[in-house]
């Protein structure tokens, strides 16, 4: 295969939100794990149990991030998983409290699709509105929560718009919650695939119960996960079998994606004050870019100024009176890349729901892109990108037959 | 080429391949007959057809000339807002009925979506039903010629 970040023809990869490349340092740890350290964890012997005494080392190091103890973290094959068992796996070993459980509607599928099918199942599923910035109000959410609720269940930072939500804030108001009823629900678990680079994962400040995180987000490997489940909570496991992780999720593990998984982790949380600036200064030279360059542009999801609501490597925007498939697929003739909320990006045929859910037209939301920066980007790739963005929005717009006022 | 071997080309959706055809990509990155924005009051039509809406995402508008003593198209112009297939679609359309000296209306009027679909070489089979609106948008701007 081609190296697609050698210099000629460079791609110019604005999509970490969808997915990262696995860092090199981290690509040569694991390495080992595929032909050499390839023993089964569970066995006794002596290759086995220097496996399995990296995966507990990883354990212990993702811990010491999000500052617990080693027995809370459970291995899973990665973030839509750990959503899948944090929700059913509390939902069913609960519903004799109660079947209420709180959402909000911008969540991502991978906890929007197992709410359905609890629904279905008879629990009541409630989802907070958002403002337009994608923000819940809290004062909604505490009047939200009843005697019969076992889950909240919102997200850490949005992967469309770079939400940022109030996790301690709506942790705070839970333990309350708790406190005056005097016993252990509702309980909290957030999203949190997209935090994983760029913000503090401390439970202890979140006061979450459950959170969940991904290894393919966070430069690691794809293909592990993490559920961290606080010890004195009791949620089902989903997938059964052998006695792999405590018994909460079956199956021999992934070895060279935990350890991988660890390793990035370590990485990012180490560096990410550093990347955090670099990143936020590239940001917002993209958007002044693109504002001072081209009419009729929409920033979507909170301000840019809003630097504890706002991910610092998303940007996303609305081109008026196109399609941002079509621009997409102009871009990648550039070798660009990006996404977009419109109808065709998706299976469902319709635009973005996290864009909707803020309010924002069908047109608005057909015609955006959403650009997130990470590692590989540097200034020359948002000038490439504005050599022809420009040109390729006239030129759709030449051909439009729609003229937003 | 046969059609075969087009329809398993754009199914093709791993590694560097495109997922429409050679064809589609040609008619999206060079559209031809586009009428732009801006000039629509200078192109004297007889007939105007639109279909879609932004919201549903995508929208497609369709001018003609027709010769009134042999009925034929003598020019055909559009615009259209949607993704890659929308646009490739109205294109090709477009080439399909001014070929040789034009399509007759009655010929025109008959133009289905399929047959727009099989000259593009085939589309993702979910793009069809939502983008490949032309053939409507072209009976709508007859029947306006008709009426005129």
């Amino acid at each position: 295969m081609k190296k697609i970040f050698n210099k000629k023809n460079k791609l110019i990869y604005f999509d970490h939100a969808s997915t990262t490349y696995t860092d090199k340092e981290v690509f040569k740890k694991i390495k080992p794990y595929f032909v050499d350290n390839f023993a089964n964890p569970s066995s006794i012997y002596d290759i086995a149990r220097k496996v399995n005494g990296d995966i507990n080392e990883a354990r212990r190091e993702i811990a010491e991030i999000l500052f617990t103890t080693p027995d809370t973290i459970f291995f899973t094959s990665g973030g839509t998983e750990s959503n899948n068992l944090a929700i059913f796996g509390t939902a069913y070993a609960h519903e004799k409290k109660g079947k209420h459980i709180i959402s909000v509607r911008t969540e991502h599928e991978a906890v929007l699709k197992p709410l359905e099918k609890l629904k279905k199942q008879g629990f009541e599923i409630e989802y907070l509105p958002v403002d337009k910035t994608g923000k819940i109000n809290l004062k909604n959410l505490q009047k939200a929560i009843r005697p019969d609720t076992i889950l909240v269940t919102i997200m850490y930072a949005n992967n469309e718009i770079g939400t940022i939500n109030d996790i301690a804030e709506i942790g705070k108001i839970i333990l309350k919650h708790r406190k005056q009823s005097g016993n252990n629900y509702p309980i909290f678990h957030t999203d949190a695939c997209q935090a994983g680079t760029s913000l503090d994962l401390n439970v202890k400040k979140l006061h979450t119960d459950l959170m969940t995180l991904n290894s393919s987000k966070i430069y690691g490997p794809k293909g592990a996960g993490i559920l961290y489940k606080d010890r004195n909570i009791t949620i089902e496991p989903q997938i059964l079998g052998g006695h792999q992780e405590s018994g909460l999720r079956a199956g021999t593990e992934n070895i060279p994606a935990i350890i991988g998984m660890a390793e990035a982790l370590k990485k990012v949380q180490k560096n990410k004050d550093r990347e955090n600036i670099r990143l936020r200064k590239l940001r917002d030279y993209m958007w002044n870019e693109i504002e001072s360059k081209i009419k009729k542009v929409k920033l979507n999801g909170p301000e840019l100024t809003d630097k504890d609501h706002r991910l610092v490597n998303n940007l996303n925007v609305s081109f008026l009176d196109i399609e941002g498939e079509a621009l997409l697929l102009y871009l990648n003739e550039k070798n660009i890349v990006c996404s977009t909320g419109s109808a065709c990006n998706s299976l469902s045929l319709d635009a973005s729901h996290v864009l909707l859910a803020c309010g924002i037209s069908h047109e608005e939301a057909h015609g955006s892109l959403r650009f997130t920066l990470g590692h590989c980007n540097q200034k020359s790739d948002i000038d490439y990108l504005m050599q022809y963005l420009p040109s390729i929005v006239e030129k759709l717009r030449e051909i439009s037959p729609v003229n937003i006022k | 080429m046969t059609k075969k071997d087009n329809s398993a080309k754009i199914q093709d959706r791993d590694g560097n391949a495109w997922i429409y055809s050679d064809i589609v990509k040609d008619h999206f990155f060079n559209p031809r007959n586009i009428l732009k924005k801006g000039e629509e009051d200078d192109f004297d039509y007889d007939g105007v057809g639109r279909v879609g809406s932004p919201a549903c995402g995508d929208e497609m508008v369709i001018w003609i000339k027709v010769d009134n003593k042999t009925k034929k198209i003598t020019d055909l112009r559009w615009q259209t807002f949607g993704c890659g297939s929308a646009i490739a679609s109205t294109s090709v359309l477009s080439e399909m009925v001014l070929e040789g000296d034009g399509m007759t209306i009655d010929q025109a009027g008959q133009i289905t979506a399929k047959q727009i679909t099989e000259r593009l070489g085939g589309l993702p089979p979910r793009k069809i039903h939502c983008s490949v609106l032309g053939d409507q948008a072209l009976k709508k701007a007859i029947e306006d010629y008709q009426k005129k």
